[in-house]
């Protein structure tokens, strides 16, 4: 295959950026799409240019740090990470624009690498439960019913890839905190916390800058995972809940 | 050539830590006589932690817990990426929940055996007894593992063992795991007892008086090469197979760490001993960046075989029963496709030896779900491995509901690692090792769910009862920074090779040469070595070095975000301890667990140990740039767990 690729160039995140066009050739359609960006950057490095920064690791689909936006979709047309995109889905000769996640709350460290940071902060304000090291009881103290068990997990599959807020027209982070207060919430072990953990957390989403959710529906669309949209109605109801019963 | 192959011997190392006793009560009696610090003097004393996968970030959280100022690294942009992430099966737990007869002693066994009696009992049971309250603690922090009706847990049975006592979480274990360790951690950030660096990657250890007392590291984003200074340093920084460059392994995955704190005086222990995993998907060409795997889980219910017939080219579906053969279930009938790891690669790789592989190249077997879904129907199949199967449909653009998969061993774990004693110290006074960095627990061969084990055992309750000894025997000082002469000469050493690497401009990128090494290493001292291959090997890295200083291209400079140089750097040490790996490989001249010496092998072709001349650990010492490596060796002494050939037949 041959194909045209337009790729935004920034070199550090103070500096201007740019759409810089690239033509590749001899790509097959079994490579995965950082595999023919990896094809890229070695003629690239050979030629003595910079090659095109982009976060990635685990090249399975699970780690999270890979996050393009491909012709205008975040993670590409398929519903999957770009590690797990293959050059399959696309058509000898096409145009495909590479472009890194776009939102406030996500500044643009190099090319296509950004900072999600504001996730582990949102994290840290209450996606947890206190449990120090050592004070557990058996586990099988507690049953969990297993349809909440499996809502748990559906909800604790999300991968942090930060896709949903690429996605969303207002960069909301409503869907990853709301998977995250989802996966505690329902347990009996996040049962103490689970006011304090919707309220702050939801607290700590806005104070980082992401904007306000308008039900739009992209992120679920784009989520790798999975992770449904009533999961916001469901966030929204413990949060509302919240408001009602906690004595601060 | 022969230079390469010549080593030194040195004096035999005993692990003082452990003490004597049964050994079942070994693990009490240490943590009774470790000395430990007061909760009001923790505070003064502060542990550098590198990487937060399961060990890392379990280990972070607890000593935080317990009132220690933890500084932590990691080399990904968040905690929660690391390659811990990727686990997919589960973690085994001496439970008994199921009442198949398993204990924690049969859990000891079953890993002493397991790993061809090449590691130590102590240890082994110590794992063992933890395991069980290393489930506690995870369903205590959210923890979502599959349950049954009842809202109990449910368990599964895995390769190389006959009960069930693998807890899960669907196809990813490892991922559950992480994000609860990571909760942690974060809990601790948040209360200002973390202090966390990210995209910073450790590049060398600062030892003062012999004690290890900080890091050099590389904030990835500015460049900047900075120092910290630690009271301990602990390594939690994962395994080397990256060296073969394609493997299971996260791209960016790399041995430095560890290889710096060797090259400062902690030993490396049993290089050699590396894991092939028998299910991962074939590789497609050349363009392969990395291997993906299919978890092991999957030889529960799929039945591995291959054509009777070599290059027999029919589509899976049309090569009726009887000309298929299910070469596990015909070889050893009473563990059929849930033989360990690495005798299922062997036989994968002797299959296709014989020119009997399928798909491209026939570098692959079939592992076939057809029964399965006859038996259990296809959406239970699909509720055990959904994920699975998808992930596989994705890759290959083939649906393993109605065609066999088909699958090809691949580089996964190392069993080798930093030498560790009984507190999980190196040799290096203050330097500790965690997880996939040590070598301690798995012998020559890992069983399948004890990795995760492993890793959570050393983090949330190994290292927190054991560092307290050392610092307790050496009270905080604030005598180092980063004007002392040592630390200046660290600092240093760092900027040269850096500055190095980038002045050469030559004419290779750092992926040419990793993937020559890579296919080096996977041809000689990959699933089967032998001496003329291993010497081979020590021939032919020295001179790929030497091309390497004087042809690499990284564009750019240091001073700010680039991935060439972080690339390009890792291979500097993967170049050297691909060499000691074989050098290692090359000394040990019997087979064991994921070690086969085609030299010594059993009449029905199976790893042959030779227990009187190798029945030790090979702890080796870096002897400087350029000399010869020194062998110390700790015998392994099995008072419970008798030395057999092992036998799955």
């Amino acid at each position: 295959m041959k194909l045209t690729l337009r790729v935004w160039r920034q070199p550090h995140a103070e500096a201007p950026g740019a759409m810089a066009t690239y033509e590749v050739d001899g790509i097959s359609p079994n490579m995965s799409f950082l595999e023919m960006l990896d094809t890229l950057n070695e003629e690239l490095v050979l030629d003595g240019d910079e090659p095109v920064a982009f976060d990635h690791d685990c090249r399975e689909g699970i780690c999270g740090a890979c996050s393009l936006v491909i012709n205008g979709d975040a993670h590409g047309p398929e519903p999957t990470t770009t590690c797990q995109l293959h050059m399959r889905s696309f058509q000898d000769g096409q145009t495909i624009d590479v472009e890194p996640w776009r939102a406030a709350a996500f500044p643009v460290v190099k090319d296509l690498v950004v900072d999600r940071s504001a996730f582990d902060r949102i994290i840290q304000s209450g996606g947890y439960i206190s449990a120090p090291t050592g004070t557990a009881p058996d586990a099988h103290a507690t049953p969990v019913p297993k349809p909440d068990a499996d809502f748990a997990f559906e909800h604790a599959e999300c991968i942090g890839c930060g896709a949903c807020v690429a996605a969303c027209p207002n960069g909301s982070a409503m869907l990853f905190t709301s998977a995250k207060v989802n996966h505690l919430n329902v347990l009996p072990q996040g049962a103490p916390e689970r006011e304090t953990r919707v309220l702050d957390m939801v607290a700590a989403m806005d104070e980082e800058g992401f904007g306000g959710c308008t039900l739009a529906g992209e992120c679920a669309t784009a989520c790798p995972k999975g992770i449904p949209l009533p999961s916001i109605a469901a966030m929204n109801k413990e949060w509302l809940r919240a408001t009602r019963k906690v004595r601060r | 050539m022969s230079d390469y192959t010549q080593y030194g011997t040195g004096a035999p190392l005993v692990d003082e830590k452990a003490p004597a006793g049964p050994v079942a009560d070994r693990w009490d009696t240490r943590r009774f006589e470790a000395k430990l610090v007061n909760p009001a003097n923790r505070r003064k004393h502060t542990v550098i932690v590198v990487g937060t996968g399961l060990a890392g970030g379990s280990a972070g959280a607890t000593l935080a817990e317990q009132g220690y100022h933890v500084v932590q690294f990691c080399f990904q942009d968040s905690p929660r990426r690391a390659h811990s992430v990727a686990a997919q099966g589960g973690i085994n737990a001496a439970k008994n929940y199921r009442n198949d007869g398993d204990s924690v002693h049969r859990l000891f066994y079953d890993t002493v055996k397991g790993g061809d009696f090449r590691a130590r009992e102590s240890n082994v049971h110590r794992l063992a007894q933890i395991s069980v309250e290393i489930i506690d603690q995870c369903v205590a922090q959210g923890v979502p593992f599959a349950r049954e009706y009842g809202g109990l847990l449910d368990n599964r049975s895995f390769g190389g063992v006959q009960v069930s006592r693998t807890f899960y979480a669907r196809g990813q274990t490892g991922q559950q795991l992480l994000l609860g360790a990571y909760q942690a951690l974060t809990r601790q950030i948040a209360a200002g007892n973390v202090e966390l660096h990210a995209r910073t990657e450790m590049l060398d250890l600062i030892v003062v008086d012999g004690r290890a007392r900080g890091i050099v590291a590389r904030d990835l984003v500015t460049g900047e090469i900075d120092t910290y200074f630690a009271d301990a340093v602990v390594l939690a920084s994962g395994g080397y197979g990256n060296v073969f460059h394609l493997s299971t392994n996260a791209m960016n995955s790399n041995a430095t760490a560890v290889w710096r704190a060797h090259r400062r005086g902690a030993y490396f222990a049993n290089p050699c001993f590396t894991q092939i995993h028998p299910t991962c998907i074939p590789r497609t060409g050349d363009h392969q960046s990395k291997l993906t795997l299919m978890s092991e889980s999957l030889r529960n219910d799929g039945r591995i075989w291959v054509p009777k017939a070599k290059r027999d080219e029919r589509p899976a579906g049309e090569i009726p029963e009887d000309e298929r053969d299910y070469y596990l279930e015909r070889i050893y009938p009473a563990f059929g496709n849930l033989v360990p790891r690495d005798i299922a690669s062997r036989a994968a790789k002797n299959v296709c030896d014989e020119g009997r592989g399928v798909g491209p190249g026939g570098q692959g077997v079939y592992l076939d779900f057809a029964d399965a879904i006859a038996r259990l129907g296809k959406a239970k199949v699909e509720e055990k491995y959904g994920n699975l199967f998808d992930m596989y449909a994705q890759i290959t653009a083939e649906n393993p509901y109605e065609t066999p998969m088909r699958i090809y061993p691949a580089v996964h774990y190392t069993m080798g690692g930093l030498w560790v004693d009984y507190d999980l110290q190196t040799t290096v006074p203050g330097l500790f090792a965690i997880g996939e960095a040590n070598f301690s627990d798995h012998g020559a061969n890992r069983l399948g769910a004890s990795a995760l084990m492993q890793g959570l055992a050393d983090g949330y309750f190994v290292l927190p009862s054991t560092i307290n000894d050392y610092l307790a025997r050496n009270p905080h000082t604030d005598d180092v920074d980063a004007t002392h002469p040592d630390v200046a000469a660290a600092v240093a050493e760092t900027e040269d090779r850096i500055n190095l690497l980038l002045s050469i401009d030559g004419d290779r990128t750092p992926d040419s040469f990793h993937r020559e090494i890579g296919e080096l290493m996977w041809e000689f001292c990959g699933m089967s070595r032998t001496e003329e291959g291993l010497r081979k090997a020590l021939g032919r890295l020295p001179r790929i070095r030497e091309e390497f200083w004087r042809r690499i291209k990284v564009p750019g400079t240091g001073e700010q975000f680039n991935q060439s140089l972080e690339k390009a750097n890792r291979i500097v040490d993967y170049l050297e301890l691909a060499e000691l790996m074989c050098l290692d490989a090359l000394h040990r001249a019997e087979s064991c667990g994921g070690h086969f010496r085609e030299e010594s092998q059993t009449p029905e072709g199976e790893a042959a140990r030779r227990d009187e001349e190798f029945s030790y650990v090979a702890a080796w010492e870096f002897p400087g740039t350029g000399g010869a490596p020194v062998l110390h060796k700790e015998d392994l002494v099995f008072e419970y767990v008798h030395p057999t050939q092992r036998s799955y037949a």
